[in-house]
């Protein structure tokens, strides 16, 4: 028996979780938003989440490559993660060579630019999608009519927050049950409200995420759609809100990771969203709100730290 | 029975002893072979009787360097005639038997006990907090005490009451150990002023200011003793010696352990003389069942690794844990990704990743700031960490670099 034994600082057991396995949880739990995505616009939802999957992912290894990094990075799969987001936050009809694109903006200039996964300042995905709202609005802002989960009884396309926007009456909307189920216009992956609240549960019963983030940034937007004058229920399901909330907001690089700084960052993002909703020229306001949100975080979280116990303060 | 033992002349913290055998010398059970007269220090008794055969250079885990008394062991167990029962009538006689019984905490730490049982404002100290909490996981010495030396441990508790004028004793239990926490019941309801608290198992409740805290209400600050808050902490096994120390007047020359992990045989609790090699214990439990990877002294949580298992046992020791390859794998580390599990692992409220981060950096005053300093090594942080970050030894680290900055 050699006598030489490894030596390794204590402690010597560890939880069994990884940042593969947490990013693994995140795509299961967008699993069921993306189902519903493929029955309501197509197969060309499947295809362009596809298409920003291997995006993301092709770039975060090229770009560790091309930087001579150590580690190539792509076994974490956080750039699945941000690809599947990234989809979802677009219109189905996108030109897939956009949807290339915003991956790149996402990935290269957000995240690796600044260091890579947990270094980036901003939600990487979110970036990508506001790079391409501003930079090609019209294709941003054309939405395919959805269609019943078996083909039947489509909708108007138009997104139900824009024609709130337009002064549309409630009853020109889809019925609360459609915008449940998700036929209705919008992004991809931002109309099923049931198939997001599965996997927004199922992050919180596999502890990825805590509950505060998304219930207090949902409860912001109640009591500023009322204080508006506009009806709550509605802007909880018309817009991206509970994507947001979930899946967006809930990053970790980007989001404080105190409780109490997670209070702060969501009533932010509620009252941006609501003050944007409102009074802004454009009709969905929750990335910009978790954008603004995401660049104080830092200021929040040195604001929000526990005191240590028993720690004596000078 | 091991043929030798080697018996190091650091085993606590503080001054180490010097050796008062020579090579060739023949020595007994509980005889004195290493002392010193510095402050912070307890004497070591031999834990055998045969003849000694070296003084050796030592490293100890901590690396550290001392001279240890290696012994061949006659098997004989001759007990030396200086072993007698101490003739104790005052506080004075108390503290004296305490250090020669060469007792430390324990639990882990190995604080010379006599020096934790006379602090400057013994007054105002009302409480004594008795830490049945087994420290880490694991380990299973400490319930088996509790359930086969009830008495000692409460005969310690009542010598400590009587002598240092304590009126209330706290026995701390973690709930997942019943069998203990009826049996010490019991046996406490006939003292007046011990009382027994049932505690939610959860690592790391066996901490000091952890245990203190739940048993009491009382937060020991930075840069606080227990006593500064009136208590002093002490673990069932070092009770338990005192009391038999007080009966027969038999020094501290062997630990209960706990002899576990992948790669041993037969894991078990055992009764070792100090200094046994570790070789020894795995030959007495089966010896190994697959090639061990990693040995460990102490916890899985805080233990640590030494590289050879002719490693001798000390006086705090309370466990050793031989690792299979499959738990030996190490991680790899990887980016921290900010999740904020650290935050929430840790039972002090201080911010590993953050500190992580200041530490890489070399910045002193964000070390400072944060507390780095109050950190006790649980390992929580570490445990939970995705990104399989080495947060713990980076706040032992930070906390060496915070020190020698001032």
């Amino acid at each position: 028996m050699s006598n030489l034994k490894i030596v390794s600082p204590a402690p010597h057991f560890r939880s069994g979780e990884s940042t593969s396995s947490i990013m693994l949880s995140v795509v299961a739990a967008l699993m069921p938003a993306a189902v519903v995505s493929v029955l309501v616009f197509g197969f060309r939802a499947l295809l362009l989440e596809a298409v920003c999957v291997a995006a993301c992912v092709f770039f975060e290894f090229l770009f560790r490559v091309v930087m001579c990094k150590r580690d190539n990075t792509i076994g974490d799969c956080s750039a699945i993660v941000t690809g599947l987001l990234l989809a979802f936050n677009l219109p189905v009809g996108i030109p897939i060579w956009m949807a290339v694109l915003g991956c790149a903006v996402a990935i290269i200039v957000t995240k690796q630019l600044f260091g890579g996964i947990g270094q980036n300042f901003a939600n990487p995905a979110i970036v990508g999608r506001i790079f391409l709202l501003i930079s090609f609005s019209s294709q941003m802002s054309t939405w395919a009519d959805p269609k019943g989960y078996f083909g039947v009884d489509a909708v108007s396309g138009a997104t139900p927050l824009a024609l709130l926007k337009n002064g549309s009456p409630l009853a020109d909307l889809p019925d609360m049950l459609n915008m449940l189920l998700g036929i209705r216009g919008g992004c991809v992956g931002e109309t099923c409200i049931i198939a997001l609240l599965i996997g927004g549960i199922y992050l919180i019963w596999k502890k990825v995420i805590t509950a505060t983030t998304p219930v207090v940034f949902l409860l912001t937007i109640v009591v500023f759609s009322m204080l508006f004058g506009l009806n709550p229920a509605y802007e909880l399901v018309a817009g991206g809100a509970v994507l947001g909330a979930f899946f967006m907001a809930t990053d970790y690089a980007t989001s404080p990771s105190t409780e109490k700084g997670k209070v702060i960052f969501a009533i932010g993002c509620g009252i941006i969203t609501m003050v944007i909703r409102a009074f802004g020229s454009y009709p969905e306001g929750v990335s910009f709100s978790i954008l603004l949100m995401n660049i104080l975080t830092p200021h929040i979280d040195s604001l929000t730290r526990k005191k240590p116990f028993g720690g004596v303060v000078k | 029975m091991p043929d030798k033992v080697v018996i190091p002349m650091i085993q606590h913290m503080g001054a180490p002893c010097e050796p008062l055998v020579k090579v060739k010398d023949t020595v007994t059970v509980g005889q004195l072979i290493g002392d010193s007269n510095e402050f912070l220090s307890a004497p070591i008794h031999s834990s055998v009787s045969g003849t000694v055969t070296a003084i050796e250079d030592f490293v100890t885990s901590g690396g550290e360097k001392c001279k240890s008394v290696v012994i061949a062991t006659d098997k004989l167990q001759t007990v030396s005639p200086d072993v007698v029962p101490p003739v104790v009538n005052s506080r004075e006689d108390f503290l004296k038997a305490v250090r020669s019984c060469g007792l430390v905490g324990l639990g882990g730490a190995g604080f010379p006990t006599h020096i934790k049982l006379n602090p400057k404002n013994l007054d105002q100290v009302d409480t004594l907090v008795v830490n049945g909490a087994e420290c880490e996981p694991y380990i299973t010495c400490d319930m088996r005490l509790m359930l086969e030396r009830t008495d000692s441990i409460m005969g310690g508790i009542q010598a400590v009451m009587k002598y240092l004028d304590i009126k209330t004793a706290v026995i701390g239990i973690e709930d997942n150990k019943p069998e203990a926490i009826a049996k010490m019941t019991e046996a406490a309801s006939k003292l007046e002023g011990v009382s027994v608290l049932t505690m939610k198992s959860k690592y790391p409740k066996g901490a000091e200011k952890v245990i203190i805290y739940e048993a009491t209400g009382r937060v020991v600050g930075e840069g606080q003793l227990p006593a500064d808050v009136g208590v002093i902490a002490m673990n069932v096994a070092t009770l338990s010696k005192l009391d038999e120390y007080l009966k027969t007047g038999m020094p501290l020359v062997e630990k209960m352990l706990t002899v576990d992990g992948g790669a041993v045989a037969e894991p078990k609790n055992v009764i070792a003389p100090i200094g046994t090699p570790i070789k020894d214990l795995m030959d007495f439990c089966g010896g190994y069942k697959s090639e061990p990877h990693k040995l460990l002294m102490g916890g899985p949580m805080m233990g640590i690794c030494v590289y050879s298992d002719e490693y001798p046992v000390l006086k705090n020791n309370n466990a050793i844990l031989a690792f299979d390859e499959e738990q030996s794998k190490p991680v790899k580390e990887t980016a921290c990704i900010r999740c904020g599990r650290c935050l929430r692992a840790c039972p002090f409220d201080l911010a590993p990743a953050a500190m992580d981060r200041a530490y890489h950096l070399g910045d002193v005053d964000s070390l400072r700031s944060l507390k780095v300093n109050l950190c006790m090594e649980c390992g929580c942080c570490s445990y939970v960490c995705p990104a399989h970050r080495e947060l713990a030894m980076y706040n032992k680290l930070g906390k060496r670099m915070l020190r020698e900055a001032k």
